[in-house]
């Protein structure tokens, strides 16, 4: 049955994703129907191994599926070509990943600033925009410094600001946490909640329960299947 | 809408690129410039010497043999028909720097001629051929005091001083092949006989000239008046002229001197041509040919540059991969990516090439111009036209963009999930 795309902004069916070593075929996904409300912040849990961070993947364009449908903002993305999804990506979606992924040669302002440009910002205008986005994150006082000079608890949070600078429709984060300290986790965990309350969709991989509390809704993985939701 | 985005890209390539240029280690970007710079080195210098070399012949010859324009004679004669009247219309052209008349005769010259040989030893003699020269006129023209190495210059009134050129002489070309003599023994103030047809005269070596110029190095000279008297010239009709003009002539200059003198009808008793035209062919085509040796040896130059090129731009991206999949992780173009390894290239070449005509033309050219390569026909300057030295830097800049891409596509290509994580 074809989901409802108005009130999912994403939404999947029969997705599937193999890995292939050889003559071995690892299935990871089985076969998921997901969907997910905008608005809605929702952590995607379970054991390692579950399949949680290659669900986040493809429905966040980073990886293409083996089978199945999945739509984001009423398109369906599993048939579009790199070079549109790389678009896709730029315009509707934001990243934040477990290692902050910043470039080392970019400061902090510079790592926000990039996909503002790419999108076709005045560069001083992306600062602009980049420098009241690292303030919303706390880190007017780093906009300058390379992000080796940055403590691991600040480099993620100029990777949320980067992700969320040109107001993504969805929010990704892969276990955003997984190497920060518990003040550090509680900050990014504060600054979700503020932007989820401002209406911001966000997906989240944690294997942190206390975590998983604080959002809207958990899906749990097992073996590459829905599990339960809570 | 395309142009726009296109726009985006090389904004964001330039972004990218200035900032990993800037950031990177300084020693890094020094020895890629290093290399830049080398090869552009390469790719002039091996061929400006080479070209040089025989460049440096022509340019000789031009200023210490033919002069601008040359006048000589026809093959079926032995004179210069009409010499004074040449040499007066001559002296009317304000154009005319100067000129040289010469009487040119063959002869033979022995310098063991007071003993008597033996009967298995040949004669220490050598056939020559003798130029009649006004002394200072012909120093005007050829500037031959300035390549007297040992002993003077000869002086208007000495009618029995010579000046050997130095392909005569052991000493200076110790050569010993069938059909090939020099002079063994023969030093400053020693007499020796000279002969030409039934005529001879005992004249004393004044001194030896060497100027790499094959039309004062393989002759003998004397004074003019000593000279026609032994090859029995009654007219006053010489065998060769040749004319200078002012400093910086062109070949068009000597192209119109010629076509004045040709309007005189002084072609019908004489051959008259341009320092262009009297460049022996062997010349011309060993020219071509050291170009296009230099030419080969500079492709081997690129081909390195470009594989220096390539593996820097690969190892860069390689080590770079997961920023890469990072940047198109996040969105950036790919194209973006690419083109800020194009823009790296593009700095590299262009800054290697900088320095490389600031080396060329702020140091060697001058240097080796005031300390030509001493070779043993020519001496080599770096010959060095901006133009192909231009085209030279274009094919550089080329090459590298290429070998710049060429890696950057293959890691950009590459799975962008598969890149962030490292996979």
């Amino acid at each position: 049955m074809k989901p409802d795309l108005k009130e999912n902004i994403i939404a999947t069916r029969g997705l599937k994703k193999s890995f292939v070593d050889g003559d071995k075929v690892t299935e990871v996904l089985k076969g998921i129907d997901l969907e997910i409300k905008r608005g809605e912040f929702v952590a995607i849990m379970g054991r390692s191994g579950a399949g949680k961070s290659t669900l986040l993947y493809q429905i966040s364009l980073l990886d293409h599926s083996t089978s199945g449908q999945i739509y984001v903002d009423g398109v369906q993305v599993t048939g579009m070509h790199e070079d549109e999804r790389v678009d896709f990506r730029l315009k509707e979606l934001g990243y934040v990943f477990q290692d902050y992924a910043l470039l080392p040669d970019l400061t902090a302002k510079e790592n926000v600033a990039l996909p503002l440009i790419m999108q076709g910002m005045e560069i001083p205008d992306a600062y602009a925009v980049a420098e009241q986005t690292l303030a919303r994150v706390s880190l007017s006082h780093r906009i300058n410094n390379l992000p080796s000079k940055l403590s691991g608890g600040e480099q993620q949070r100029v990777s949320i600001a980067r992700a969320i600078a040109h107001k993504p429709k969805i929010l990704f984060a892969d276990e955003p946490t997984a190497n920060l300290d518990t003040e550090s986790s509680a900050l990014i965990l504060k600054i979700f909640l503020e932007l989820n309350a401002e209406g911001q969709t966000i997906v989240m991989v944690t294997h942190e329960d206390e975590y998983g509390d604080a959002t809207d809704r958990v899906i749990f993985l097992k073996d590459g299947q829905l599990s339960e939701e809570r | 809408m395309a142009a726009k985005k296109k726009a985006h890209v090389w904004r964001v390539g330039f972004f990218l690129a200035y900032r990993q240029v800037k950031r990177a280690s300084l020693w890094t970007t020094a020895l890629i410039i290093a290399v830049m710079t080398l090869t552009f080195l390469n790719l002039v210098v091996v061929n400006g010497v080479l070209v040089g070399l025989i460049e440096s012949s022509v340019e000789a010859t031009r200023d210490r043999g033919t002069g601008d324009v040359v006048i000589t004679t026809l093959q079926q004669k032995n004179q210069v028909e009409r010499s004074q009247d040449i040499q007066n219309v001559l002296r009317s052209l304000p154009e005319v720097k100067s000129f040289s008349a010469r009487y040119l005769g063959n002869g033979v010259l022995n310098a063991d001629y007071r003993r008597l040989l033996r009967q298995d030893e040949s004669a220490n003699s050598v056939g020559v051929t003798i130029a009649g020269i006004d002394p200072l006129k012909e120093n005007a023209i050829s500037r031959m005091s300035e390549y007297v190495v040992e002993g003077s210059y000869l002086q208007p009134n000495d009618p029995d001083g010579i000046l050997i050129g130095s392909n005569f002489l052991f000493k200076y070309t110790p050569i010993e092949v069938s059909g090939f003599q020099t002079l063994k023994d023969v030093e400053i103030g020693k007499k020796l006989k000279l002969t030409v047809g039934s005529s001879s005269k005992e004249v004393i070596v004044r001194g030896f000239v060497k100027s790499k110029v094959d039309s004062t190095d393989f002759r003998v000279f004397m004074i003019e008046s000593e000279v026609r008297k032994m090859i029995g010239r009654s007219e006053l009709n010489v065998n060769e002229i040749s004319i200078k003009l002012a400093s910086g002539a062109t070949e068009q200059d000597a192209l119109r001197l010629k076509q004045i003198l040709l309007n005189n009808g002084f072609d019908v008793g004489a051959r008259i041509q341009t320092y262009v035209e009297a460049q022996p062919k062997f010349l011309k085509d060993m020219s071509d040919t050291f170009g296009l040796l230099g030419n080969m040896i500079g492709s081997i130059g690129l081909a390195v540059a470009s594989i220096t090129i390539f593996i820097v731009i690969f190892v860069n991206a390689i080590t770079r991969r997961k920023f890469i999949g990072i940047l198109k992780g996040i969105g950036i173009s790919p194209k973006a990516i690419e083109v800020s390894y194009i823009i790296q290239s593009i700095f590299y070449a262009v800054t290697g090439s900088l320095l490389g005509l600031l080396v060329l033309y702020g140091f060697l050219v001058p240097y080796i111009y005031a300390n030509p390569i001493d070779f043993p026909f020519s001496d080599g300057y770096l010959y060095a036209p901006l133009s192909g030295t231009m085209i030279r830097v274009v094919l550089l800049i080329t090459v590298t963009v290429i070998a710049g891409y060429i890696p950057a596509r293959m890691i950009v290509k590459k799975n962008t999930l598969d890149a962030i994580l490292g996979r």
